[in-house]
C-alpha cells in the first residue's frame, strides 16, 4: 500500500472519527478528537487492512503560545504491511488523555515518559509514575518554559 | 644502634606502623567494578594487557562493594543513578579512597542540566580528579600513582 493508499483507506474507513488526514514526510499524519483517540487506535489495530500491531513511539510537542498547548503525538508500524501512520492529539495545559495500553501494552512505558516530561496525564494508565527523573522531581522538563539548567530549590 | 643490628640477626624488623600499612594498602587497592557511561570502557581497557594495571596492584576488580578499597566513578553520574553510587559508597569499608574519572565526574562536564550532578565531590570526597573527555588508559594510571603517594603520606593518627 503506498501512502496515498493508505490515506485513501483511513477516510474510507474513519471519516467519521477523525478530524484530518493529510500527507506527511514519510507517512500518513492523522489528528484525532480526544474522545475518538480510542475507537481510532482499535480500528488500526484491528483492522485486517491496517493491522497496525506495534506502538514505536509515544511522544509529545509543548506549543507554549497555543490552546491546547500540546500535542501528543504516535508513531505506529505495521510489522505485516511494514507501514507506519503518525496520529496527533490535542491535550489541555493540565489535561490528559485516554491511555492506549489497552490496546498495545508496550506504551506503557512511552506514556510514562510523556507524563514525566511534560505532565500530560493517561487516564486508566495501569502505573503512571515517573520513569527518569527522581519520584520527587517538581517539574516537567522537556516543557519549553522550564529552564535548561534546572530549579534551585 | 645495637638492638636493630642484633634483632636483624634474628629474622627481626623494625619498623614504623604507618609504613607498614600504608605499604600493604598503596599495593592492593582493590577497585569496585562499576561504570556509569563511557568513561568506563577506558577503565576496562586499563585493566588490559597493554596497560596492566596490575603494575600496581590494583587489577583486581571486586564485584561486592564490601571487598573494594577504591570506588571509581567513570562517567556521568545524574541525579537518579546518585542514591545508588552513594549507598556503593557506604557499604565500602574504611579505609576507602574515591577517583573522579573524567570531566563528568569532576563537574558535570558538557551536561550542565537539570538531571546531571555537577561533580560527585558534592556528596562523597574526592581523592584524585581526572581530566578527559574520557581520559586515556595511562590518566588512571596516573592517577593511582598519585593516589600511592597520598595514601604513602597517610598516618593512623588521622584515619582509621
Amino acid at each position: 500500500m503506498t501512502q496515498q493508499e493508505l490515506i485513501e483507506r483511513i477516510k474510507e474507513k474513519a471519516s467519521s472519527i477523525i478530524m484530518e488526514v493529510s500527507e506527511g514526510i514519510d507517512c500518513p499524519v492523522v489528528r484525532v478528537e480526544k474522545g475518538m483517540l480510542l475507537d481510532f487506535m482499535k480500528l488500526l489495530k484491528n483492522d485486517l487492512d491496517f493491522s497496525f500491531d506495534l506502538i514505536a513511539d509515544v511522544t509529545a510537542v509543548d506549543y507554549p503560545e497555543r490552546v491546547p498547548r500540546f500535542d501528543v503525538i504516535y508513531h505506529i508500524f505495521s510489522i505485516k504491511n511494514s507501514q507506519r501512520v503518525r496520529v496527533k492529539v490535542s491535550v489541555d495545559d493540565g489535561g490528559g488523555v485516554e491511555s492506549v495500553t489497552c490496546i498495545w501494552r508496550g506504551a506503557e512505558w512511552l506514556e510514562r515518559e510523556v507524563y514525566d516530561m511534560f505532565g500530560i496525564t493517561f487516564y486508566n494508565h495501569p502505573d503512571l509514575r515517573r520513569i527518569l527523573m527522581e519520584e520527587d522531581f517538581k517539574y516537567y522538563p522537556l516543557r519549553k518554559d522550564f529552564p535548561l539548567e534546572g530549579i534551585e530549590e | 644502634m645495637g638492638i636493630e643490628k642484633n634483632l636483624a640477626n634474628l629474622g627481626i624488623v623494625t619498623t614504623c606502623l604507618d609504613k607498614v600499612l600504608n605499604w600493604a594498602r598503596k599495593n592492593s587497592l582493590w577497585p569496585m567494578t562499576f561504570g556509569l557511561a563511557c568513561c568506563a570502557l577506558e577503565m576496562m581497557v586499563t585493566v588490559s594487557a597493554r596497560h596492566d594495571i596490575a603494575r600496581f596492584g590494583a587489577e583486581v576488580y571486586r564485584g561486592s562493594p564490601r571487598q573494594a578499597d577504591l570506588l571509581i566513578v567513570p562517567g556521568t553520574l545524574t541525579k537518579k543513578m546518585l542514591p545508588m553510587v552513594l549507598r556503593l559508597y557506604e557499604q565500602m569499608p574504611e579505609p576507602k579512597w574515591v577517583i573522579a574519572y573524567g570531566n563528568c565526574a569532576c563537574t558535570g562536564g558538557v551536561f550542565r542540566t537539570y538531571n546531571v550532578v555537577q561533580g560527585i565531590d558534592q556528596y562523597i570526597p574526592v581523592d584524585v580528579y581526572m581530566a578527559g573527555c574520557p581520559p586515556k588508559p595511562e590518566t588512571l594510571l596516573t592517577a593511582i600513582v598519585m593516589l600511592r603517594d597520598k595514601i604513602d603520606k597517610e598516618s593512623l593518627k588521622n584515619r582509621g
